[in-house]
């Protein structure tokens, strides 16, 4: 899922401070589930920010809602007329969400209320961890299932770095080294031969690097005929 | 505003917090009226949103009286309790609001002397910090 943070209360207040009417919407899907942006910590915010105005002698008037995932336009849209009634609109989703309310009303203001961080998995309750960086181009069925992209600092493809000893990153000692734990992978699978397989440097260009990347499903498109005979938003 | 009594709000687990209350009434300890009693079925059942909506209505300051950690009815629940305080505090000091607004306390049903305790402690707080916003809601 994407695990996003809450913007420190100060950070956001101020990108709120001169405007009357604020909407803060949370989205109930991967942000609700870390703890950032669901219903809950929506209405911690709103309640916060109420009470910091209270202190400071401000008047501002708060709203806050929620929708079932704020990266899809549907949803977004039927909280259009709270968000169009508001002179801004705080997105407590992950940049995706925040983005499409921004796409959807290009005039309104729609700042982010969360810092959007990575692609994990939760560890544990209260612990998420990076498990991709979304590189476009996956190889983990030749390690053991663990991401070296992701998980090695260096992103290292054969093998762990000089650095790595005692089975910790050399970058982190707290972090287990990802080459480890793949020749531990391996081993347990009995296919460490793949280990001593070559990979030939990677080919970045399914990666971010190439700017904005859009994947398509072309039998799940709408044609123009299906899409006249369907309301589109937008 | 040194006349104005203070507000304050307290939650209660039902299995010991708000029978050590009920202990302390009944014991004819003095329990400063300006307390506001909210009872829950355990203390890890407040959210932090239970607490900002006390001082956003207007209370000056809230606290959580639920099981002696050891001892907690169901286990973790005053642990639970805790580390929602201790969120709440988080969030009050980046707000820029006084964290010591927000205690968390724990007593035996038995603890005549805890309710008692725990509201003078925040009537003190409340008085000394006065209301937040230094005004009436």
């Amino acid at each position: 899922m994407i695990v996003a943070k809450r913007k420190p209360l100060g950070e956001i207040a101020e990108m709120l401070a001169s405007y009357k009417k604020v909407t803060v919407i949370g989205c109930r899907s991967c942000v609700a589930i870390c703890l950032a942006g669901g219903e809950k910590e929506v209405k911690m915010l709103v309640s916060a920010l109420k009470i910091r105005n209270r202190k400071e002698g401000k008047r501002q008037d708060f709203e806050g809602l929620v929708v079932e995932r704020q990266c899809e336009k549907e949803w977004v849209k039927e909280v259009e007329d709270k968000i169009l009634g508001s002179d801004i609109t705080l997105s407590m989703a992950c940049s995706l969400g925040a983005q499409t309310i921004g796409d959807m009303y290009p005039k309104h203001l729609t700042f982010p209320g969360l810092n959007t961080g990575i692609f994990g998995v939760p560890e544990e309750q209260g612990v998420w961890s990076e498990k991709c960086v979304g590189c476009g181009d996956c190889i983990i069925h030749t390690t053991g299932g663990i991401c070296p992209i992701s998980r090695c600092a260096k992103s290292m493809l054969n093998g762990p770095c000089g650095g790595s000893a005692d089975r910790k990153c050399e970058v982190n000692l707290e972090v287990e080294c990802a080459w480890a734990a793949i020749y531990d992978r391996l081993k347990l699978q009995n296919r460490l031969d793949l280990i001593e397989r070559i990979t030939p440097a990677k080919d970045w260009s399914t990666s971010h690097s190439g700017g904005r990347r859009v994947f398509v499903r072309e039998d799940a498109k709408l044609t123009q005929h299906q899409k006249k005979g369907k309301e589109v938003v937008l | 505003m040194t006349d104005r009594r203070p507000k304050i709000v307290g939650f209660c687990c039902e299995k010991h917090g708000a029978d050590a209350a009920v202990l302390a009434a009944r014991s004819g300890k003095h329990i400063d009226a300006s307390v506001r009693l909210v009872q829950v079925p355990c203390t890890g059942r407040i959210d932090g949103i239970h607490l900002l909506s006390a001082l956003e209505e207007g209370a000056d300051a809230v606290f959580v009286l639920g099981c002696l950690e050891k001892n907690c009815y169901y286990d973790t629940g005053s642990i639970e309790g805790r580390k929602r305080v201790g969120y709440v505090k988080q969030v009050l000091a980046e707000a820029g609001i006084e964290k010591e607004r927000v205690e968390m306390f724990n007593a035996a049903s038995t603890n005549a002397w805890a309710f008692p305790e725990a509201a003078a402690k925040m009537v003190e707080v409340a008085k000394r910090l006065g209301p937040i916003g230094g005004g009436e809601k």
